[in-house]
């Protein structure tokens, strides 16, 4: 009978307080993601070999995670919406390897 | 305890929520306004979380083929313009910040900043389909549309064509197709959810006019900016993969 | 008058036909006129409303599939040419599949019953439920389209590049079908989600929920992770067949196995789609009528998930003999085992769940039976496809055809029939006549054995499957499979017949005829349009019989 007595949901996976970010916090991330940006084509023009693919992704999901930490409120949300978050990239890394694992092994062994 | 199945009597469990004002906005089915919002909230993501795993099978599909034809997907991609895509970019991400101006100011109930935020929004997310627009069409009087019409000779002999591009073997030129399939494919699908996502703003932005979203009711514009947000971090993802493969080269 | 029954044959309890009722108000009679049922914002209303279109749709396919047999009967091709064979067994797929057995349970069960079950006045986003109907309708209407312009006959697995260049039926019209109900399935498992997330009542805490509401969540979740990714194949394809962009297509550099890839990616969760909330239903039926509390209730709600979570992870299984990597499908093969894990953990659950219970028979229980013998058999036959070397011989016969019909029809059908006669008392408020049903039960799964068993047989002994003739030495098990089929066909129109009959001439139900303890069973029937008249709350485990007869005695006291 105690789920139901903790009024505030201070207890609740679930929930979270609604938090509200304002114009300075948000003006902040914009610039970094400017910045970011710059540094991203930046980045492209200096001969990294295999690594220019690597830094260019790493760059774009590190801007991702800013975005989603501070515009989309993740940081914020309950355990809930960040699990759920994860579960979408989640399914998405199981679609990319357990195809791969096919593409890359393809040819083991015939050459 | 016999008869268990008991009453909830005055809502006992919601004390903490009898100083708000009922919205007309509540819906008759939710035991709270929070809990609508939260499950408002909640239901968004879920969406995009279809969204993520229907941009991920074509993501996945570039990342084969990127692997399998590199030597083509260099140069057709050196066939994008930086400069184009990485004003783009800036437009997006202004267009996503006046999109977060615009929850905050529904959130502190300032209806005038609201609009107005919303205005820049929908202003700047045309300004990016203008400017797609006009690599769209470069790419029509190219003939690097896939399909009949598509050409490869400036693949084969770019030179003739004053690029400095290293010429592909006809078989791999013809992979470049591949890449331009994935490069429509993929900015047309997140052009379409622009298109519907300013379809929405119009609604929006007349709603919040009439002063719906100023008196404590932002679902619908934090919904909303999360969507948006969305497609921003779908176009961060693009930006460097169909535009920026290998530029230190040539 | 209430309590234990007096007769130990049956434990229905309903109330003196002389003296009973209708509830005056109630969900049915709340609104009048077809604008009211085609507006309706009401879980229940729309419900019915995929219960009656899912069925239309279930005859459709079942015409088709007596189709198939038909021109099976004999070796030769004497019935319809061979283009046309290839239309019916599409068609029998591509409606069955997409329009019948992902909506089955949770569209029209679930609809109804998981809001009730965890007592909540509706699900979380009622206007999504009814516009997740009308995208049903909307790709059944694409589908028929199809149908009646030509027919499709890729083979429900649009398999590339067939469907993308060989072939001149209506293959973008189904497609956008399947594209349309996809999105439909989206909203329902996003509706669910959310509603099983948040809309609980007080003290109804995660593992006091009904196993139902646990399975249909597990199925959720494949619904709005997998079918997107079917969405955008389905994309591509349509794209590679109107402008060519060879994505699919070898001539251009692409690849048709990424077409499997993804399809199957979506296609393999999807099978639990279809079975998880079958499962669920056996779960509730199993418990009610052996009066105990399902046995292992937290192993058997987490195998739902663990169901879920490694479908994505076996996908290729589809594919060993397309020509994926041997080391892939090695690891694919091992992955597809663990699949039987928790499905094991939920047949031997039941099993105990049975062991020294108080068993009656009645019909919903009669189909929960044969949905365990049926899907062990299909489950098990199922682990021998898994297996590389087996499924190398097997594949592409009769062999994987009887496979899939153990698991959906033998599984998941009967889970539906025994889930549609378990709760038509509450959604309709009236008994169905049970010793016809009874009957109808026991010709269900004899027809059905009938036609089925034979098939694994023939795929044994290496009939391919999608042929239209076949060597004579192959007709005595062909003519067995048609003739079971006859028997399968009448076991199945039955219940619908008898069912409307009870709407007008069936008894009053009451409350709770079963005596089972689900808060929808603590509800009049059939429900009153808010469900509750005051929120619920939960201060008792789920399946738990000795709560529900201090209430009843309770509830005498009060009256007496």
């Amino acid at each position: 009978m105690s789920a139901h007595n903790d009024a505030m949901n201070t207890t609740n996976p679930e929930h979270a307080e609604h938090h509200i970010l304002g114009p300075g916090t948000y003006t902040t991330i914009y610039v970094t993601l400017l910045i970011l940006t710059g540094i991203t084509v930046g980045a492209a023009f200096i001969p990294m070999g295999v690594l220019n693919p690597i830094v260019a992704l790493a760059i774009a999901s590190v801007k991702a995670v800013v975005v989603m930490l501070w515009f989309m409120h993740v940081k914020y949300q309950s355990r809930l919406i960040k699990m759920t978050v994860g579960a979408g990239f989640f399914t998405f890394f199981v679609l990319i390897m357990m195809t791969m694992s096919d593409y890359i092994s393809r040819a083991w062994g015939q050459w | 305890m016999a008869n268990a199945i008991a009453t909830a009597h005055e809502h006992d469990a919601h004390h903490a929520h009898d100083e708000h004002v009922v919205l007309p906005q509540h819906l008759h089915h939710f035991e709270t306004e929070e809990q609508q919002r939260e499950a408002g909230t909640f239901g968004m993501w879920l969406f995009l979380l279809t969204e993520i795993m229907f941009f991920g099978g074509m993501f996945f599909a570039y990342l084969l083929y990127r692997n399998w034809y590199n030597p083509a997907f260099v140069a057709a991609s050196n066939q994008l313009s930086v400069k184009l895509g990485a004003i783009n970019t800036a437009i997006l991400i202004t267009s996503g910040y006046a999109m977060a101006l615009g929850v905050y100011a529904a959130e502190v109930r300032k209806k005038q900043m609201l609009v107005w935020t919303l205005i820049a929004t929908t202003i700047f997310g045309f300004a990016f389909l203008g400017v797609k627009t006009v690599e769209y069409k470069e790419k029509f009087e190219k003939h690097h549309v896939p399909g009949a019409s598509f050409d490869v000779k400036e693949f084969v002999n770019p030179a003739a064509f004053g690029l400095k591009e290293e010429p592909l073997a006809p078989d791999m030129a013809q992979k470049t197709q591949i890449f331009f399939v994935l490069y429509f494919a993929m900015t047309g699908m997140h052009a379409l959810h622009m298109i519907i996502g300013l379809a929405l703003l119009f609604w929006l932005i007349y709603r919040a006019n009439r002063g719906d979203f100023s008196s404590g009711y932002v679902a619908p514009i934090e919904n909303f900016g999360l969507y948006w947000h969305f497609v921003d971090i779908v176009w961060i993802f693009l930006f460097p993969l169909l535009y920026l493969i290998n530029k230190h080269v040539g | 008058m209430m309590s234990a029954p007096i007769n130990n044959n049956t434990i229905v309890n309903i109330p003196d036909q002389r003296t009973a009722k209708m509830p005056k108000r109630n969900y049915i009679n709340n609104e009048h006129g077809l604008l009211s049922w085609l507006f309706t914002a009401d879980h229940k209303r729309i419900a019915i409303l995929y219960l009656i279109s899912i069925t239309f749709f279930f005859f459709i396919g079942g015409a088709f599939a007596g189709l198939i047999r038909l021109e099976l009967l004999t070796p030769q091709p004497d019935l319809v040419a061979s283009d046309t064979y290839n239309k019916f067994f599409t068609m029998h797929g591509i409606v069955m599949i997409f329009l019948f057995l992902v909506p089955s349970v949770p569209a029209t069960l679930g609809n109804f019953f998981i809001p009730i079950m965890i007592g909540a006045k509706d699900l979380a986003f009622p206007k999504i439920n009814l516009l997740s109907w009308y995208l049903y309708m909307a790709g059944g209407t694409f589908t028929l389209a199809a149908l009646v312009l030509g027919g499709v006959d890729t083979g429900w697995t649009f398999t590339t590049p067939l469907s993308t260049h060989y072939l001149n039926t209506h293959v973008i019209t189904a497609a956008t079908a399947i594209f349309i109900a996809g999105f439909s399935s989206i909203f329902t498992g996003l509706n669910f989600i959310v509603t099983i997330h948040r809309m609980r009542a007080p003290g109804m805490t995660w593992f006091r929920m009904p196993l139902f509401v646990w399975s249909n969540y597990a199925a959720s979740i494949l619904m709005v992770l997998g079918t997107p990714v079917l969405a955008i194949a389905i994309v591509l394809v349509a794209l590679e067949r109107t402008i060519g962009i060879g994505v699919f297509d070898p001539t251009k550099g692409g690849d048709p196995l990424l077409f499997q890839h993804l399809f199957w990616f979506y296609s393999h969760p999807a099978v639990y789609i279809m079975i998880l909330p079958g499962m669920g239903v056996i779960s509730e039926v199993i418990s009610t009528f052996s009066r105990k509390r399902v046995f292992g209730y937290t192993a058997v709600a987490f195998s739902s998930v663990a169901i879920a979570l490694f479908g994505f992870f076996v996908w290729a299984h589809h594919m060993f003999i397309m020509g994926v990597s041997n080391y892939s499908a090695l690891v694919f093969s091992l992955l597809t085992m663990l699949v039987a894990v928790p499905s094991a953990i939920k047949i031997f659950n039941w099993a105990f769940t049975l062991q020294k219970g108080s068993i009656t028979f009645e019909t919903p229980m009669l189909y929960a039976f044969a949905f365990i013998g049926l899907f062990t058999i299909g489950g098990l036959t199922g682990v021998f496809l898994g297996s590389l070397g087996m499924d190398i011989h097997l594949t592409e016969t009769y062999f994987i055809v009887a496979h899939f019909h153990y698991v959906m029809v033998g599984g998941m059908l009967m889970a539906f029939l025994a889930g549609v006669h378990f709760w038509w008392p509450k959604m309709t408020g009236r008994m169905y006549p049970e010793s016809l049903s009874k009957l109808s039960a026991l010709t269900s799964f004899i027809g059905f054995n009938i036609t089925f068993l034979p098939q694994f047989i023939l795929g044994y002994l290496g009939m391919p499957r999608r042929y239209h003739a076949y060597p004579a030495e192959y007709q005595v098990l062909n003519v067995l499979s048609t003739a079971g089929a006859t028997v399968l066909g009448v076991g199945f129109t039955l219940p619908m017949l008898y069912l409307a009959w009870s709407l007008k001439y069936g008894a009053i139900a009451g409350n709770n005829p079963w005596q089972a303890t689900g808060l929808e069973w603590q509800i009049q029937s059939p429900p009153l349009t808010e469900n509750f008249t005051e929120t619920p709350i939960m201060d008792h485990e789920a399946y738990d019989y000795e709560w529900l007869e201090n209430k009843t005695a309770h509830e005498v006291t009060t009256v007496g």
